[in-house]
């Protein structure tokens, strides 16, 4: 057997304008499991899709067990016993899952070439019976959560019988519980032999399953450390190129009056009972696992979601809220968790999206002061610390963390006392994600009430004054800065059947 | 090492408790669509045999299965196209094209075997089709743009093939126009072909490698390009078939009404998407059955039938037909939204 199942070695690759991997090398050990890290836009996609065989890279060598190979393409790529698991989950969600699991590698009958229904659909279940999950193999896959649906990638894997095996960001969408099933499937995965190359902005996963780690940044390769070889500083001084200081800066606020009280709320199938309160310049977490309806308590105060129970005080004084343009004159603001999707438009430039919610304010008999807008939105881009050539550039072109600058900043056109921020930092680097944070204590600062909705753990405990846990739909803990850890708000946020698997490792 | 170990140490990672829900919701709803729809069409034919009592009759029937065959033919090719998020325009005078070169063809040799003429008919369409397909799988241009264009010139070529004048049933061989009148198997020639049509598609699609990743092509491209499946050669294939069908009705349809002019089937793409869409078939690509397409097609054919028999005035049938089709797709969404509704109440919270 050769020293590494995969090396790779000077590997470059020129997009139109960019150079997205610069003289990178990477090696994988046969069983190990192999971290690759880096800030968004360090090249980590276009490397895997290079592994992958979607592009072919300008320049270096790959070699599979030793053997220099030039793939063709994907498929050439699973022959060889290549298989990816992607970040943005890239499933048939019409196709049923059996369909999911052997699209491209279908068992056909010899000579007729006629499918083989009823063996792919036993086969399936068996890999999903094995991977613990407890769905049917018959589903439509759109029907399953993204937890769910990643089972089935890895069930997909298996059934390809890949030996090399890249996770983009796996658990960047799960909850703790699941991760650490993720973590107990990718752990035997490795016991079965297969190597892994798992790619993750969280340190503890890194922790958790790495053996060694290779960092990137902005398409050069920095080097290939063993996990307990490097500090957790030097880690993130590695990936940003600078020292990031303190990542919870927590300022002194005053806190003040009530801003927003919800009694009573409820949603037939959603949640029910949740009474809460946010206070002026006051950070109230909400946390709990993902299906817990958080996002729907948020959803539903915001008036977009459903609410067929319950009241609604700001300030004191009942609010009815049908839309969201009832919250938004009340001054409440909500930042969507899916910024691409529901906050921004990409192909738009950054002052056209932040001033989109102001238009009305920024308009004389319907014409649009251009001046006007302009400045509004280079005060806030400023302000927020976008970090772009100017206030012409095209949203869609700025890194993840950027985007979300843009986000708030349109939520800051307004005139809010209540900000529901919907996982701020979901899918955003850790240089960007303390900038984030220094935003968020210095809205705080500024006398907002902040309701702040995240599955990191670290985030919640590290930034919130309260914070409010949910299970199945209920409030089950309302904890104080100084009671809360990790283990007190997993208890509140898992019923006792999931707390064994959870909190076991 | 074999990947059966493999999942086995994997299951003992997490407590395999699973797999006890067996029945899933989402199959029952897909389910439930169908047969709400079938549904529908055994209560409008109640009605219409209630108000009357000649329109279930064989004679009737078979004229009604007739009308509706060469309707239900390009429905499932148009199913395929929609099935990639794509559309096509152009049939209609794809189908006139293929028509009208091949009556002009039958009427030069009158001797022609008619089989001669359906595989005439269906290569002009399969040429077509793949020009169509290469405009559209290799060029990248939208499909909706790329069919408008080639409807015109399409039926631009017809009116210039034909110098503007009808082939018409006098210059037409009796074998040819008896590929609409004559039967297999006791069977009327074009409901057979239908049948057969049916049946290929129905295994094509259901039981076939390509036929699924044409699905997977619609329900996800990008996946599919990431995973390796040939999406160029599979959109190409798709309206490949898509013309072949096309070319195979223009001699059906001129068979059947001998006559072959300019203005053949112009619009009846209209026609076709709506049989479609009342079968269940997605705009938004991945999903369409073979059997919803069969009972779109068919409820089509019905209101055509029934709205004459029942004296409802010309002028108001397309109306009627308009608004029947509405009314079918409401009723649709509504049964999934309840389906749904109750699906949340007996959520535990």
């Amino acid at each position: 057997m050769a020293e590494f199942v995969l090396e790779l070695n000077g590997i470059t690759k020129t997009f139109p304008g960019v150079k997205a991997l610069d003289n990178v090398h990477f090696r994988l050990k046969p069983g190990e499991i192999h971290a690759l890290m880096g800030e968004n836009g360090a090249g980590k996609s276009t490397f895997i899709k290079i592994i992958t065989g979607v592009y072919r890279p300008d320049e270096g060598d790959m070699l599979v067990n030793g053997r220099k190979v030039e793939l063709k393409g994907p498929r050439h790529a699973a022959e060889l016993g290549i298989a990816a698991i992607y970040q943005h989950v890239t499933c048939y969600p019409d196709l049923t899952v059996t369909e999911n699991i052997f699209m491209g590698h279908e068992r056909v009958e010899k000579g007729t070439r006629r499918l083989l229904w009823k063996e792919m659909h036993e086969e399936a279940q068996r890999l999903l019976d094995e991977l613990g999950a407890d769905f049917h193999s018959r589903m439509t896959m759109g029907a399953l959560s993204v937890a769910q649906q990643q089972i089935v990638e890895i069930a997909k894997a298996l059934s390809a019988n890949a030996k090399i095996i890249i996770m983009d960001e796996p658990t960047a969408a799960l909850t703790v519980r699941e991760c650490e099933q993720l973590y107990a499937i990718t752990e035997r995965l490795r016991a079965g032999g297969a190597s892994i190359i798992f790619i993750s902005h969280r340190f503890e996963d890194m922790y958790r399953l790495a053996d060694n780690v290779t960092v990137f940044r902005d398409g050069k390769y920095i080097g290939t450390w063993g996990v307990h070889d490097i500090s957790n500083k030097d880690l993130i001084v590695a990936m940003v190129g600078r020292e990031v200081t303190q990542l919870f800066p927590k300022k002194e606020t005053q806190i003040g009056d009530e801003v927003l009280r919800v009694e009573g709320l409820g949603a037939t199938g959603y949640f029910a009972d949740i009474n809460f309160s946010v206070r002026r310049g006051e950070i109230v977490g909400l946390t709990g696992l993902v299906g817990s309806g958080r996002s729907e308590v948020c959803q539903a105060i915001f008036g977009i979601g459903p609410r067929d129970r319950g009241k609604i005080y700001v300030e004191g004084r009942e609010a009815s809220i049908r839309r969201p343009a009832d919250a938004m004159a009340l001054g409440i603001g909500y930042l969507p968790e899916d910024r691409q999707k529901q906050g921004l438009i990409l192909n738009w430039e950054i002052a056209g999206n932040i001033t989109l919610p102001a238009l009305r304010r920024l308009a004389r008999m319907g014409w649009i002061r251009r001046k006007a807008e302009w400045s509004v939105a280079k005060m806030l881009a400023e302000k927020l610390g976008v970090k772009a050539t100017g206030i012409f550039d095209l949203v869609g072109s700025l890194s993840g963390g950027n985007q979300q600058k843009v986000v708030v900043a349109k939520l800051l056109t307004s005139e809010l006392k209540v900000l529901i921020l919907d996982e701020p930092t979901k899918g955003v680097d850790v240089g960007a994600k303390s900038a984030i944070y220094e935003i968020i204590g210095e809205l705080a600062a500024q006398g907002y009430g902040i309701l702040l909705v995240s599955s990191e753990m670290p985030e919640v405990i590290g930034l919130s004054d309260r914070i409010v846990v949910m299970r199945e739909g209920r409030i089950t803990a309302i904890l104080d800065r100084s009671e809360a850890t990790q283990e007190t708000i997993l208890e509140a946020a898992m019923d006792d059947s999931t707390r064994e698997t959870g909190a076991s490792a | 090492m074999a990947d059966k170990p493999m999942a086995q140490q994997a299951a003992q990672a997490v407590p395999s408790g699973g797999a006890v829900r067996r029945a899933s919701l989402s199959v029952h709803i897909m389910r439930f669509r169908e047969l709400g729809l079938l549904g529908f069409v055994v209560l409008l034919a109640l009605l219409v045999q209630w108000r009357n009592p000649s329109f279930l009759t064989l004679e009737n029937i078979n004229d009604l299965l007739r009308n509706a065959a060469i309707l239900s033919i390009l429905a499932l090719g148009m199913m395929l196209v929609i099935v990639t998020r794509g559309i096509d325009l152009s049939i209609g005078a794809t189908l006139a094209l293929s028509g009208m070169i091949t009556a002009l063809t039958v009427s030069a040799n009158p001797g022609m075997h008619p089989m001669a003429a359906l595989l005439l008919g269906t290569a002009i369409g399969l040429a077509c089709g793949s020009l169509l397909g290469w405009f559209v799988a290799r060029l990248g241009i939208l499909p909706i743009i790329a069919t408008l264009g080639m409807m015109n010139v399409f039926r631009g070529l017809t009116f210039t093939i034909s110098g503007g004048k009808w082939v018409s049933a006098h210059q037409m061989p009796d074998s040819f126009t008896g590929i609409a009148t004559g039967s297999i198997l006791g069977i009327n020639t074009l409901i057979f072909i239908a049948i057969v049509a049916y049946a290929v598609f129905h295994y094509f699609v259901n039981h076939t490698r390509t036929g699924r990743q044409i699905y997977a092509v619609g329900s996800n491209p990008e996946a599919a390009v990431i995973s390796g499946i040939p999406k160029e050669r599979l959109l190409w294939l798709v309206y490949a078939i898509m013309g072949a069908l096309s070319g195979l009705c223009g001699v059906l349809w001129v068979a059947k009404f001998a006559s072959a002019q300019g203005d053949t089937a112009m619009g009846y793409e209209l026609t076709v998407i709506a049989a479609c869409v009342l079968g269940g078939v997605s705009i938004a690509g991945g999903v369409g059955k073979v059997s919803g397409v069969l009972v779109g097609s068919l409820l089509i054919g019905m209101l055509n039938n029934a709205l004459p028999l029942l004296n409802v005035s010309p002028f108001w049938q397309t109306a009627i037909q308009g608004g029947i089709i509405l009314l079918a797709v409401l009723a649709n969404v509504w049964v999934k939204r309840s389906v749904d509704r109750n699906h949340l109440l007996r959520r535990r919270i």
